[in-house]
């Protein structure tokens, strides 16, 4: 089921894959995406961050429409694919090799 | 010349004197024979976490634990009368394990009224009572009281729920935590009701991961790559020393110094940082919960930023200036293997800003715990190597590191002990 932002994030429409409710596919994806296209994502969502959270301050987090948690969710993406694009230029944390570190319980938004 | 005052004695380690200085073997951590005494001397006798009170908020909630430890499963519940209890996992008929789902190896939580056994339908009632037996009368003088659930001791720090596998333990739970604990009394642990788990498996004995999360001498070079470049030459420049540390008992502590949250110059830190304004140290602006437990920045330092405890066996606390706490257990399962489990825990986010500043932490974390522990793995080869490198020299601010080795040592030589003035074979 595609996600759909709210409107007035339309421009980030071509990026909605990246509204994913949990952190450990939010990671899977980085580390499945190259580093143009984490940095795509990033240089179309990174100045849109300020709007977005003006936005989504207008709700409580117990009554988010599904839109503004999409929003949210795509929010949270550009926080784990920041380390990448802003420090590593590489999809894993450099040094990590095959280790994994997986959420087993997070708030569900 | 050091930036923090050291105690008189000239170092942290020569304050304790029972720790020695000299270079220290780490066989305690590749031995097959030595983790089997570790299993019966520490984690068959000391007090464990094994979760917190908001896990069970009410009346049938249960918990399963895993631990492989003791060789053994628990289930943890608010019993009818609205205590914690805990209990062996497995039913008194014929030893199916009792609270399981779909996978027996799992752990699983729920609420129920009652505990009733997959295999032939026994009930068990919240307090352990064996309340129910299928077609009873197929049994010889069965008396249901003999066949409750068989209990282990448990007891609650300050909303942490702990057992004890040793029947013979006299020791309450509060003063085995000892001054450290008592320093945290009153700590709001409760508030912080947003919890993020993280689990992994890690290719390296427990105590390494310890030794790894009680130092900070590590952070500037192993995690240089996480900062920003100008940043990350400034740390490595000046190295790590903490404002103070502390040693009662079994348990330790290490403060350490805040400074990026919020950091003094925003380029200090990643654009995403700025914006969120949060990373490593957590959300800049946390809770306010008044006047701090007076265990807490214990050198009364105004840099400072986080307390590291170190809880003997298994269990750190870190409480963050910005009113957030991280947990950090580990449960081994081999001589070189155990599971790490790392819990952060915040107030609820009012709304998405906080929500994502709590993220930006959350995950920051979770980087730097990759990279500690796939380096725990590069370790332990190396030590399990055929190798003339037999010892290895700590510094002063790897003390707690020292102590843990030293306690644990401790633990096992005082339990051959007393074993050998009680022959087995009585
Ligand atoms: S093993 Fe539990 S009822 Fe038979
Ligand atoms: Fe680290």
């Amino acid at each position: 089921m595609p996600t759909t932002l709210p409107s007035d994030f339309a421009d980030l429409e071509p990026f909605a894959e990246w509204a994913i409710p949990t952190e450990k596919a939010r990671y899977d994806k980085r580390v499945a995406s190259t580093m143009d296209e984490l940095q795509a994502f990033y240089d179309a969502a990174f100045p849109r961050m300020e709007d977005a959270l003006v936005y989504l301050e207008q709700y409580s987090m117990d009554d988010l429409p599904n839109d503004a948690k999409g929003l949210l969710w795509l929010y949270c993406s550009l926080v784990t694919v920041s380390f990448p694009v802003e420090v590593w230029r590489q999809p894993r944390v450099p040094d990590s090799g095959a280790s994994s570190f997986d959420a087993v319980l997070e708030p569900a938004v | 010349m050091p930036h923090f005052a050291k105690p008189a004695e000239g170092s942290w380690t020569e304050h304790y004197p029972e720790l020695g200085t000299e270079d220290v073997s780490y066989h305690d951590s590749i031995s097959p024979e030595h983790y089997e005494l570790e299993q019966q001397a520490i984690f068959g006798r000391t007090w464990l976490n094994v979760g917190r009170i908001e896990q069970l908020p009410k009346v049938g909630s249960y918990f399963s634990k895993e631990i492989d430890a003791v060789d053994t499963s628990i289930v943890v519940v608010r019993s009818s009368k609205d205590e914690v209890r805990a209990f062996h996992n497995i039913c008194r008929h014929r030893g199916n394990k009792l609270v399981w789902q779909d996978y027996p190896g799992e752990e699983t939580s729920g609420t129920c009224r009652q505990f009733t056994c997959k295999y032939h339908a026994w009930r068990y009632s919240l307090e352990g009572e064996c309340t129910f037996v299928q077609q009873e009368q197929e049994f010889f003088n069965l008396d249901k009281s003999d066949y409750g659930l068989a209990g282990i001791q448990c007891e609650m720090w300050e909303g942490f729920i702990f057992v004890n596998f040793d029947p013979t333990n006299t020791t309450p739970l509060r003063d085995y935590m000892g001054e450290l604990g008592k320093g945290l009394e009153g700590y709001p642990f409760g508030e912080l009701t947003q919890v993020h788990k993280y689990r992994a498996e890690v290719g390296a004995n427990w105590k390494l991961f310890i030794d790894a999360f009680a130092e900070f001498y590590h952070a500037p070079i192993l995690h240089a790559k996480q900062s920003v470049s100008e940043e990350s030459r400034k740390l490595m420049e000046v190295g790590y020393e903490a404002l103070a540390y502390e040693i009662d008992g079994p348990h330790g502590m290490v403060s350490s110094w805040g400074g990026m949250a919020p950091p003094k110059d925003l380029d200090m830190v990643k654009p995403i940082e700025q914006k969120l304004r949060s990373g490593l140290f957590g959300p800049w602006e946390g809770p306010d919960f008044g006047e701090m437990p007076p265990g807490l920045n214990p050198a009364r330092h105004k840099a400072w930023g986080v307390d590291s405890f170190v809880f003997f066996p298994n269990f750190m606390v870190l409480i963050w200036k910005p009113n957030w706490v991280l947990t950090y257990h580990y449960w081994p399962t081999s001589y070189n293997t155990h599971i790490f489990e790392g819990t952060c825990y915040f107030v609820p986010p009012k709304n998405a800003r906080e929500r994502l500043a709590q993220e930006m932490a959350v995950v920051t974390f979770k980087e730097y715990a990759l990279q500690d522990g796939n380096t725990l793995e590069a370790t332990q080869t190396m030590l399990e190597s055929n190798t003339p490198v037999k010892t290895f020299p700590l510094g002063d601010q790897e003390v707690l590191l020292r102590q843990l080795h030293v306690t644990a040592r401790r633990y096992i030589s005082e339990f051959q002990q007393q074993s050998a003035k009680t022959p087995a074979n009585a």
